[in-house]
């Protein structure tokens, strides 16, 4: 019988002859990654009694979550987490680089066969280049630290096979809400998913990393798109060629094997409070909107900024709406300078801020009074998540926020197109 | 051997009600963890559990971020056990490695009421309810051995002093 990605990868991680699903096996990654939660890891490391990380070319560290500071206590953690790195010799990006997720894919740190663990829940981000990427939590990441092994307990796969061709204005934000709504956020518990078929062979490397990234909303261990031409063509771009890419048996035994056809997939929403609460654009249309988030490790790429900006087609910000546009990281942000696309936003009366997780998690920039509601682009609309728990979060697509943010109101994009 | 009384929620417990995102970045304590304890779900319970007292619940209990301090804060408050019909995945590895017995059993789950006691024999794999028993396959040795430890940390470094 053959193997799935997640069986072959975590034998080859943990150097054994076989591992089977259900077992547990001590592997080695080959990039570990944290966030601001850099200072809590090294409080846990210093309980270990340990001077030194073992292997610190094995791990990055990536300030994204509440940058800059913006209270005394986040300056503290920063600093403190700049003099560890410093000291331990540990690759380190300072406050304005972008959100970790995008900035490792920047950096050509995620690589097709690679294992990547990461002390944050999207770390499953990196499945769109190939490697299998897991969430672990701080005292795992300390204990990586330390030695350089973590226990793994290899799991079962789902393979999800996608065809049709996507309706215009219709992007894999939609597919995977779609999914999540289908499949339910324990839909994937503990599972590896595979996404596979010519609707995901045809997709760019941007919108495979919506896939991945929300794999985890639906419970998955990790998400993985077989590495290909475009993977191979985007990592040469970024002067990367030393991986080996690990793929899946024809033959392997999943657990389960889902069928999509998305041809008529309409624009999806998830309402308040889960990620599966997943509904048909209609169903949410006219639901007056307050605040409108485009941004966060999901959809804050050049390719969302533009497809935002073409819905908005230089109609201005609908009065009473506060519309926030956080380019995921330095380099979307440029990019997007240089297009002008900021200028659009701007001029349209969105506030344009500093690459970051911004309001994504509730701590800064444009949280939500009680009794408001927003559209966002990002992946969790969990009761509190973006501020006051009275707080309405709807999910959506780039085009939808920005057709939210002109009419003031939730608006089928394509009722904007040429009009 | 746990014994407490039972807390009982729903599915879908995710992990910004059972610690606010909005304190997860600042720098605490346990101690002070425990008291905002599932604060946006039952605000009453972080003043009234107590040590040994179990949280029950349904699907994908901690689901969501993979911040460990909905972990750190359940230890803190005393809680001696979740029983969930079944669980996210990083919380199921943080609890694991706080020292955190996390057990799946859908049937006690269903049976168990809001304030029943509870009684848990994790290394024998029972669990007694109204003169019930509740058998759980054991836990995996390497699992096992990290909760004995206390979790992950001190398992760590007692095998660093072993080697040392
Ligand atoms: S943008 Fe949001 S989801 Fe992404 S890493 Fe930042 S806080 Fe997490």
């Amino acid at each position: 019988m053959g193997k799935t990605f997640a069986e072959k990868i975590l034998t080859q991680k943990a150097g054994l002859p076989e591992a089977v699903p259900g077992q547990i096996v001590e592997a080695t990654p080959d990039l570990g990654m944290s966030h601001d939660n850099t200072a809590a890891i090294k409080k846990i490391f210093g309980k270990l009694g340990l001077a030194r990380v073992r292997d610190p070319e094995r791990f990055v560290v990536i300030l994204d979550h509440v940058v800059p500071a913006a209270q005394v206590q986040y300056a503290e953690n920063h600093k403190e987490i700049r003099e560890f790195v410093r000291a331990q010799g540990i690759r380190f990006y300072d406050v304005g680089r972008g959100i970790c997720h995008q900035v490792v894919v920047e950096e050509g740190l995620a690589r097709p066969g690679w294992l990547i663990l990461g002390a944050d829940s999207h770390t499953t981000t990196y499945g769109a280049l190939g490697a299998f990427s897991a969430g672990i939590g701080r005292s795992e990441m300390a204990a990586l630290w330390a030695t350089s092994k973590l226990w793994l307990k290899v799991p079962t796969t789902i393979r999800i096979e996608l065809s049709g061709t996507l309706p215009e204005l219709v992007t894999s934000k939609d597919v995977i809400l779609h999914l999540i709504g289908r499949l339910g956020a324990d839909g994937a518990l503990y599972r590896s998913v595979e996404f596979a078929g010519p609707l995901v062979e045809r997709m760019s490397i941007s919108d495979r990393i919506v896939l991945c990234n929300m794999a985890a909303e639906m419970g998955a261990k990790n998400g993985y798109v077989a590495p290909d031409e475009t993977c191979f063509s985007y990592l040469r771009e970024l002067g990367v060629t030393d991986y080996e890419p690990v793929y899946p048996d024809p033959d392997a035994a999943y657990e389960e094997v889902l069928r999509f056809d998305l041809t008529d997939l309409p624009p999806q929403v998830a309402r308040p409070h889960t990620v599966d609460n997943v509904v048909p654009i209609s169903e949410v249309e006219g639901l007056r909107v307050d605040q409108v988030l485009l941004g966060t490790c999901t959809n804050g790429r050049i390719e969302d900024l533009r497809l935002a900006a073409e819905v908005m087609g230089g109609r201005p910000v609908a009065e009473g709406v506060r519309m926030l546009v956080i380019p995921a990281s330095r380099e979307v942000w440029a990019a997007a300078a240089q297009e002008g696309l900021l200028g659009k936003f701007v001029e349209a009366g969105a506030m344009v801020l500093n690459p970051g997780c911004g309001p994504c998690l509730g701590a800064h920039q444009g949280v939500l009074a009680p009794g408001e509601v927003c559209v966002s682009t990002s992946n969790r609309n969990f009761k509190g998540r973006m501020g006051s728990p009275e707080a309405e979060v709807y999910l959506a697509s780039p085009a939808v926020a920005a057709a939210a943010a002109v009419t003031g109101e939730i608006t089928d994009p394509r009722k904007l197109l040429g009009s | 051997m746990i014994k407490g009384r039972a807390w009982k929620y729903g599915d879908d417990v995710n992990t910004d009600v059972i610690f606010p995102g909005r304190y997860t970045y600042a720098r605490m304590e346990p101690e002070e963890m425990a008291k905002h304890a599932l604060e946006d779900l039952d605000p009453k319970f972080a003043a009234e559990v107590k040590p040994g007292d179990v949280i029950v619940a349904g699907k994908n209990f901690g689901c969501g971020s993979s911040r460990e301090q909905a972990a750190t804060c359940l230890v803190a408050a005393g809680v001696g056990a979740v029983i969930a019909k079944s669980f996210a995945r990083i919380f199921f590895r943080n609890a694991i490695n706080n020292g955190l017995l996390v057990l799946e059993i859908p049937e006690a789950v269903d049976a168990i009421g809001p304030g029943d006691e509870v009684e848990i024999d994790p290394e024998a794999g029972v669990l007694r309810h109204k003169g019930r028993e509740y058998r759980f396959p054991p836990l995996p040795p390497t699992v096992m051995e990290i909760l004995r430890d206390g979790g992950l940390i001190p398992h760590l470094k007692k095998a660093l002093t072993k080697e040392g």
